[in-house]
């Protein structure tokens, strides 16, 4: 067996409709599941980013990252371990408003976790909070207790510390 | 770019991309759907054909062997719903063997995508997995790049399918249409040249060094239009060559330096040797399961230089020490410059001494048999024999396909077409139609099982409506014999759904007009054959051979190259 690790890939391709099913179809076929998955525009135009996450043997996603680079839509594709990408996930939660009121508890758990209130209303209020899987996941258990009424989370999005040239690729693709 | 025509439709402009594509001959199959394309097809009949095949998946299997006997891009129709999920075992195939083709598919109007129209289907994401790349327009003013985008996609780099479906008012609408070729994509970059000089001179190094070196190639050759420049090579190291199954014909038979078949039912020597080699060059090839055995034992004492155009295959399963990313055409003809004069006289006298004792056990068998059953083997024996090795053969998948694959001689590239990464079968017959219309002057004879012909027999209709010359042969056992092999081997002989109670296939063949003929003796066979070859129109021979014949060498699933088995 070789080493599991947890890795990110980023995905650089052009804004075509269909992509994201041509990207996760790879990994279905190698019955590889995707712990997290984000998508936006990226630093340049028109070029979107993907990141995904997903435990695999360094092997196994070279292998893949390169089946996606093969695709034709795709630009560039990199995958790095945790330790090379500063990261982050988002999630929200939603608590009835008398809770707030009626436990100080609550409070402090707000408090202590650096999460930020982002809407109050008579009935509910929401709760947002930005960090790694291991925080949003503590904040999610301290409040279970005081009615939980909803809880999403986004998946990782996440920049690396060194260069990740998409542009100098895309100028040396273009002046081809 | 062509000039601008004023409002066509996009129909119109979809038969004038083809053109534009050098497209004149297309396989396809009407619906609703497609009837705007198929509309403007009776307008265009003089600038291009459209030969009609009895089912979807005989125009795609057709189109592939248009592809690889002509080296151009084969081209199907369909329409929506049914007629396109019909192309996917197609496409798979296509996907699989990296061969060129193009697929066009007719789709509901883009104000029903979605409601479930009456033979509406997301072929785009059914499709997405087997092909290169696919797109659906829904717009007309995209139909001449997305198509110039398609044939620049399918023919470039590893080849491969690729599928555009167009809604119908796409097809309707009218705009001013203007043609450009693809010239490249700035999401899809194609390496043709190695870039790496260090790996080239360490490749260099290790052939130079090599004292027991062994070449693999396969298809890329062939793709790569990389015959001469494979043949100078090995001419010039002395390196005995061997080839995976869709490698044949890229070098000719009787070349001396041409050691035979790698993989599961290959030759004797180059397996085994693969195992000893201390140099192995793959050229073009993507270590098949099929061809490699147990991995962590294949060539594990050997240096492993691959060239290779898709960089996704380097290390994909097989660990690679030298890899040479690019065209195996530009990267052979550097590597022949650079490497010395070499003849390899002991080591490539390893091979002579294994293939005599492959003959002795297995060869003169089945080429000479001396027990009343007919074999498959004595059949391809003859077929070269009349054909001297100058036709294009087509198989299916199973035994005689392996068999044929074995024996059967070429002196010609592109002559071999069979399906080798899906194991299609029902392959044969639609693709020989395309082979024969990609090579009208060259002789075309499919070689098929009685269970594979079965899978698209219907396309006896295409050969009867447009006269095609092929040459039929059916190797009847009365058995889905390779699957029966198993059986027999690793099942306990439990013949589960493999006998086939097989109708008249001469009386079927009269049907259709062809000229047929039974074979059930071997006094017979040498004539009927000679007959079929000498016939200028389509012929069909069945031939009645062995029902329990097995095919050997072996390597038996998950063994090692070296584990081969001669008996």
């Amino acid at each position: 067996m070789q080493n599991i690790n947890k890795y990110t890939i980023s995905i650089y391709t052009e804004n075509n409709v269909g992509l994201l099913n041509r990207i996760s179809a790879l990994f279905l076929k190698r019955h590889i599941n995707i712990e997290s998955i984000s998508s936006s525009e990226s630093e340049i135009k028109n070029i979107f980013r993907f990141v995904i996450v997903v435990n695999l043997s360094e092997e196994k996603v070279k292998n893949i990252s390169l089946q996606i680079e093969k695709q034709i839509d795709v630009i560039k594709v990199f995958y790095n371990e945790d330790k090379e990408t500063i990261f982050q996930e988002s999630a929200l939660y939603k608590v009835k408003t008398s809770s707030l009121f009626e436990k100080r508890q609550v409070q402090n758990i707000i408090k202590n976790s650096h999460a930020k209130i982002i809407t109050v209303s008579p009935e509910f209020f929401v709760i947002e909070k930005t960090g790694f899987r291991e925080e949003t996941d503590e904040l999610y258990k301290e409040l279970i207790p005081y009615g939980l009424l909803q809880f999403v989370r986004s998946g990782r999005i996440s920049i690396t510390k060194n260069k990740m040239d998409i542009s100098s690729i895309l100028t040396k693709i273009n002046k081809k | 770019m062509s000039k601008t025509i004023k409002q066509i439709s996009g129909a119109e402009a979809v038969i004038r991309c083809l053109l534009e594509e050098d497209v004149n001959l297309i396989y396809g199959y009407p619906g609703g759907a497609i009837m705007p394309i198929y509309d403007e097809l009776y307008k265009f009949s003089k600038e291009l054909t459209h030969i009609l095949t009895r089912h979807e998946q005989g125009a795609i299997h057709a189109a592939q062997g248009f592809s690889r006997a002509s080296g151009k891009v084969g081209v199907a129709m369909a329409t929506s719903g049914p007629g396109a999920t019909n192309l996917v075992t197609g496409l798979a195939d296509a996907q699989l063997d990296s061969t060129p083709v193009v697929c066009i598919t007719g789709q509901v109007g883009a104000h029903l995508l979605g409601t479930d129209a009456f033979q509406e289907i997301d072929i785009i994401s059914i499709s997405m997995p087997v092909t290169k790349w696919n797109y659906q327009v829904t717009n007309v003013e995209e139909i001449p790049e997305i198509l110039a985008k398609a044939f620049y996609i399918a023919r470039s780099g590893r080849p491969g399918p690729v599928l555009i479906d167009i809604t119908k008012n796409a097809q309707f609408d009218t705009f001013d249409y203007s043609y450009k070729k693809c010239k490249g994509i700035r999401s899809y970059n194609i390496q043709e040249d190695v870039e790496e000089e260090s790996n080239l001179e360490e490749a260099v190094q290790a052939i130079n060094n090599a004292k027991k070196p062994l070449i693999v190639f396969g298809q890329g050759v062939i793709l790569g239009k990389a015959e001469d420049e494979l043949k100078e090579f090995i001419e010039k190291t002395g390196i005995p060559a061997a080839w995976t199954i869709l490698g044949l014909s890229a070098l000719p038979s009787k070349h001396p330096l041409n050691v035979g078949m790698v993989g599961m039912h290959g030759n004797y020597a180059p397996n085994l040797l693969t195992n000893e080699c201390d140099v192995l060059i793959a050229i073009g090839m993507r270590f098949d399961d099929r061809v490699t055995g147990n991995v962590q034992t294949y060539a594990s004492q050997a240096k492993i230089i691959h060239l290779e155009i898709d960089s996704a295959e380097i290390n994909k399963n097989i660990k690679v020490d030298i890899p040479l990313l690019g065209n195996c055409k530009n990267s052979l003809q550097l590597l022949t410059q650079k490497v010395i004069k070499k003849e390899h006289p002991e080591w490539r006298n390893r091979f002579n001494e294994l293939l005599q004792e492959e003959y002795d056990v297995v060869i003169k068998k089945d080429l000479y048999p001396e027990k009343p059953g007919l074999t498959m083997g004595e059949v391809i024996r003859l077929i070269n024999q009349y054909t001297k090795g100058e036709a294009i053969i087509v198989t299916d998948v199973g035994q005689h396909q392996m068999v044929t694959c074995r024996y059967a001689e070429f002196t010609k590239s592109k002559s071999n077409i069979t399906s080798g990464g899906l194991g299609t079968m029902g392959f044969a017959l639609p693709s020989a139609i395309g082979a024969k219309m990609g090579a009208p002057e060259r002789e075309v004879v499919a070689v098929i099982g009685d269970g594979g012909y079965q899978m698209n027999i219907q396309e006896l209709g295409t050969i009867f409506q447009n006269k095609t010359a092929v040459k039929i042969v059916v190797l009847n056992n009365n058995f889905l014999g390779m699957v029966r092999q198993w059986q027999q081997l690793f099942f306990d002989k439990r013949y589960a759904s493999t006998e086939m109670v097989n109708p008249d296939f001469i009386k079927i063949a009269q049907a259709f007009d062809i000229t047929a003929k039974k074979v059930e003796a071997r006094e017979d066979l040498e004539d009927a054959v000679k007959e079929m070859i000498l016939s200028k129109e389509s012929y069909f021979l069945e031939v009645c051979v062995e029902k329990e014949d097995n095919v050997f060498p072996m390597i038996p699933t998950g063994a090692s190259v070296s584990d081969i088995r001669l008996k």
